[in-house]
């Protein structure tokens, strides 16, 4: 680290991927045009939730106007547009995880609802006492405590696979881990306190070659990776909409048809039957038979505008601008002396976690903030990630491709100014 | 930066770099933990109440430099103070940082706890200055539980 300005100490290492009009992306997402505390908004806490495009918000607005009603029992015309609006939107989604069938796509609120769903309908009834679940030490908050909720009631173990310093999985010790106990294994895609990539195809196979079932925690891995899960052969995968430019409070469980097909149901309800008496109820066809009660008709709706909307621009794009994106804004805070970047594993993406020498995060957060610039600081709902690496909080600065290197310079400028106040 | 100089006043970054009675205290007869999940501040207040007094007083933990000045500001002022006398303190700092009190605020018989007038501007940050306050007084309540401001 040096304490050159970050003008001169800062080349620009790549130009943007060609073809990735930015200024043009901006335009799409009309939020961008605030102000806050009087300066233009520099939006860096995308990996809470992402902002919108115009076309989600349209898509929204539209169904309130002229296709609100409830799905798949109305025999009338607008029941039967919103059935049909809330299906295609679930084809779209298996389309942008390259689901075999849209039936092996489950609407869910989030990546936690459908975490806690596989915990409980698949893991729960197989898991004997003594039995192990695998996750990582850089799981969100919510890939955690189903499981610790699940081994609770089943009385099996979770095991715990470590990252070392830069923050990588340590495979050698996930094969470890991998035992004849071994029934599941949970694992993050994208770490959303980190940034890394995760080996998901390896931890599949590795899993796979011992009979093991794997779910991935696609939330922060969605919006910035191509998905695609029957080449990385996952048996579950979850995603919010929320993370992935949709609505918040609708996410998306992908599960391989023949496991939905063998679980009970999460939640008893209406559409999730075939037929009830008191005597017996037979439940619907997978995905309905986990989609209990009236579900969230126009978040579906909008998630699949949102995920046709990201198609269209290409995960390859994306994550090749955000990639580089990623790579100038990582020199642009290691310029700044005193700056210490939690999270540095070869494989990664948009996301920079970072303290600095003397200040508390939430001081630099509060600045920033000032500044207009949004950050997030805290734990990160990965509490165990903070005590790995022996800080109470950091600075999470988390990008999306409508970001910009201006952006990342007026981050770079408030982080100076921080220094400053704090001398 | 102005309204930023308001929040971060000299004494508040100096009692920030160096807090005063930072350090555990032995022969306390009383103490209390406080904790802020939101931002992970932490703080242990430790007193030695003696006769109603508080003979000393000293804390430790880690957090922002709001709550960190706080907790050095208060061990400073209530030192050497009664009970009765700290909790009037707390009080009339409590209504300074939330803006109770309003503009017109006389923060005049607070002393050096007046730094803490510019949180008012920053809600999200009342909860910093004000988490070692309450632990205080839990720990002169003879509370067990840890104190949430949550
Ligand atoms: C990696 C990861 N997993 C799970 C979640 C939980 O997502 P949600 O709150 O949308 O259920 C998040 C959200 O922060 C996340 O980043």
């Amino acid at each position: 680290m040096t304490s050159a300005g970050r003008t001169s100490a800062t080349p620009i290492r790549r130009d943007s991927p060609p073809g990735f009009d930015v200024e043009k992306i901006r335009e799409d997402f009309p939020i961008l045009r605030v102000m806050a505390h009087g300066k233009p908004l520099v939006y860096l806490d995308n990996a809470a939730t992402s902002q919108k495009p115009q076309v989600v918000i349209d898509r929204l607005r539209e169904y309130y106007r002229a296709e609100n009603a409830n799905i798949h029992r109305g025999i009338h015309y607008l029941s039967e547009r919103a059935t049909e609006a809330y299906e295609d939107a679930r084809a779209a989604v298996a389309r942008f995880l390259n689901a075999a069938e849209p039936r092996e796509i489950v609407f869910v609120r989030s990546t936690t609802e459908a975490i806690n769903l596989v915990a409980q309908s698949y893991a729960r009834p197989r898991l004997q006492p003594g039995d192990e679940v695998v996750i990582s030490a850089m799981e969100h908050h919510s890939n955690i405590v189903p499981w610790q909720i699940v081994c609770e009631q089943t009385g099996a173990i979770l095991r715990v696979v470590p990252i070392n310093d830069a923050g990588e999985l340590v495979l050698a010790e996930y094969e470890r881990l991998l035992g004849p106990r071994t029934k599941f294994v949970a694992m993050v895609h994208v770490s959303n306190a980190l940034g890394t990539v995760t080996p998901v195809r390896r931890i599949v196979e590795l899993a796979h070659s011992r009979g093991v079932p794997v779910l991935l925690d696609g939330a922060q891995a969605a919006p910035r990776l191509p998905v695609d899960v029957r080449a990385l052969d996952c048996d579950f995968y979850a995603f919010s909409g929320h993370k992935a430019y949709g609505p918040t409070g609708i996410g998306a469980l992908y599960g391989k048809a023949s496991l939905l097909e063998a679980m009970p149901p999460y939640q008893g309800g209406g559409d999730m039957i075939l037929s009830v008496t008191f005597e017996k109820t037979l439940y619907n066809v997978i995905p309905f038979k986990f989609e209990a009660g009236t579900p969230h008709i126009s978040g579906g709706i909008g998630l699949g505008a949102a995920v046709d909307y990201v198609s269209g621009i290409g995960l390859e794009r994306i994550a090749a601008y955000e990639g580089d994106l990623l790579a100038y804004a990582t020199d642009a805070l290691a310029a700044i002396p005193g700056v210490r970047l939690i999270g540095t594993a070869k494989e990664k993406v948009g996301v920079l976690s970072f303290v600095l020498e003397g200040v508390h995060a939430h001081d630099v957060g509060t600045i920033l903030d000032r500044e207009g610039i949004a950050i997030r600081t805290g734990h990160h709902c990965a509490m165990p990630v903070m005590q790995r690496f022996g800080v109470p909080a950091t600075a999470r600065a988390s990008l999306a491709f409508y970001n910009t290197r201006a952006e990342i310079d007026a981050l770079a400028a408030a982080m100076h100014k921080v220094r400053e106040l704090f001398g | 930066m102005s309204d930023l100089r308001d929040l971060y006043q000299e004494v508040i970054l100096d009692h920030n770099k160096a807090p005063r009675n930072f350090h555990r205290l032995e022969g306390a007869n009383r103490t209390a933990e406080g904790h802020n999940p939101l931002c992970g501040d932490q703080v242990r207040v430790y007193v030695l109440l003696a006769d109603d007094r508080i003979g000393n007083i000293a804390f430790q933990g880690s957090g922002c430099a709001i709550s960190k000045a706080s907790a050095s500001l208060m061990t400073a002022s209530v030192k050497g103070k009664t009970r009765a006398e700290a909790e009037a303190l707390f009080h009339a700092f409590h209504k300074m940082v939330t803006g109770e009190g309003g503009a017109a605020f006389d923060a005049g018989g607070l002393g050096k706890l007046a730094a803490f007038s510019g949180v008012r501007e920053f809600p999200i940050r009342v909860k910093c200055a004000t988490l070692p306050w309450h632990t205080l007084r839990a720990a002169l309540e003879g509370r067990q539980e840890p104190v949430s401001t949550e």
